[in-house]
């Protein structure tokens, strides 16, 4: 238990998907301009990757790791070089079931969710996740709460970064700096701020 | 003809191709300008070393996704070219990936799983589905390339200031003498950090933008 409460933390703060593995920047910069729609996307993203990573546990776990097929009666096949296209691929498939799920049974979160959800398969967070569950072999159990942490890590960046470009439109910047540059200083320093959780022990 | 003999480079400065190449490696750089395929940018430059083996991958698998795209072109359907595209570069970025662990094997454990990312790197199918699936194979393999060494330029550049700050060192090797150190000089341990990464992109493209206006 305590072991999941570490992993729980760890993914939100210290090893944040975004802040610390750099994943996930495209939507990251591309959506910030407006705490509304950050907020929504956020939201998307907690709720795809607590999706997704299990998902991707169990196909990795019964179809693709060495000796995974051994239920099938054929012990000595490593299929784990095709991670990459199976992953991707179900979590563009996933992305869509949501899709049309939401839209059939409440046409209210699809307004607010659903334009969001097409970007998320591009986001590398999300594949990044899954990539990352499989290098640390995390258990099952373990693969549910990092998965959450995760989305969840990512969320609370975004919403932050929205927050203090909104305070940012009244600053005078220098030129050269406005924009992209900008941006990525202030990510930086959001980034030291996450970073002071490393000192926290559980 | 006489111009083109006594001036080579002005005649080959006029071609398309040489245009396409500078506005990838310069005005359009795909990381500083067009705010793409930072991801990767960000994780793999604490080292010179990993930001080479990270921007050859790349190129590589940009130039012959374009490549191969490019001489599909006619003949995938309209509505399910990204996924055509994507089986294309997921292809090419698995045989990156074992050619890596083949013959690089240290560098690909610290590359991790970044390059399996490219799958996901904004770059490639922004190149292929902009670019290679509307010229001919020729043009597109040279798109591809530019864009692969625009990016390399940029993820290189960003490196070599985050080691040399950072560990004192360049290419792994020392560069900064002992006497220094003894001066009270010390390596700048922010930067070999995750938020040196954000600031120092950032630093970078303020000094890019700059020179660019000055034009």
């Amino acid at each position: 238990m305590e072991n999941l409460i570490g992993i729980g933390v760890n993914s939100i703060f210290v090893g944040n998907i975004l802040l610390s593995y750099f994943l996930g920047m495209c939507s990251f910069l591309a959506v910030s301009r407006n705490l509304k729609t950050a907020a929504g996307l956020g939201v998307a993203v907690i709720f795809v990757m607590a999706l997704t990573t299990p998902a991707n546990w169990l196909i990795y776990r019964f179809l693709l790791a060495p000796g995974a097929l051994a239920w099938a009666g054929l012990p000595e096949i490593n299929l784990s070089f095709l991670k990459l296209i199976l992953f991707i691929a179900q979590i563009a498939a996933i992305v869509q079931v949501l899709e049309m799920v939401i839209d059939r049974y409440s046409p209210a979160l699809y307004t607010g969710l659903g334009v969001y959800l097409p970007l998320i398969t591009v986001n590398c967070a999300i594949l990044g996740v899954s990539l990352f569950m499989v290098e640390r072999s995390y258990t099952f159990a373990e693969t549910l709460v990092y998965g959450a942490g995760s989305g969840t890590g990512w969320c609370l960046a975004i919403i932050a970064m929205a927050a203090i470009q909104k305070k940012l439109r009244y600053a005078d910047v220098p030129a050269g700096l406005q924009g992209f540059g900008q941006s990525m200083i202030v990510t930086g320093l959001i980034a030291i701020g996450f970073m002071l959780f490393a000192g926290v022990s559980i | 003809m006489n111009t083109v003999v006594a001036k080579p480079w002005a005649a080959v400065k006029r071609t398309v191709a040489y245009k396409e190449v500078i506005k990838a490696l310069w005005k359009a750089n795909p990381i500083s300008k067009q705010i793409l395929g930072i991801c990767s940018a960000l994780a793999v430059t604490v080292q010179m070393q990993t930001a080479v083996a990270m921007g050859l991958a790349l190129t590589t698998v940009v130039a012959f996704s374009s490549l191969i795209v490019s001489l599909l072109r006619a003949s995938i359907p309209r509505n399910i070219r990204i996924i055509v595209q994507v089986a294309v570069i997921a292809t090419l970025v698995i045989i990156a990936d074992e050619l890596l662990k083949a013959f690089l094997y240290d560098v690909s454990k610290q590359l991790s799983v970044f390059v399996g990312l490219i799958v996901t790197n904004c770059i490639v199918l922004g190149r292929t589905e902009a670019y290679a699936m509307n010229n001919p194979p020729g043009r597109a393999f040279l798109d591809g390339l530019a864009n692969g060494l625009g990016y390399t330029s940029v993820l290189v550049g960003v490196a070599f200031l985050r080691e040399l700050f950072g560990s004192g060192r360049v290419l792994g090797y020392p560069v900064i003498p002992e006497a220094f150190y003894q001066a009270g000089y010390v390596n700048n341990g922010l930067l070999v950090l995750a938020p040196g990464a954000f600031i120092m992109i950032g630093l970078f493209v303020w000094l890019e933008h700059t020179l660019l206006e000055r034009k």
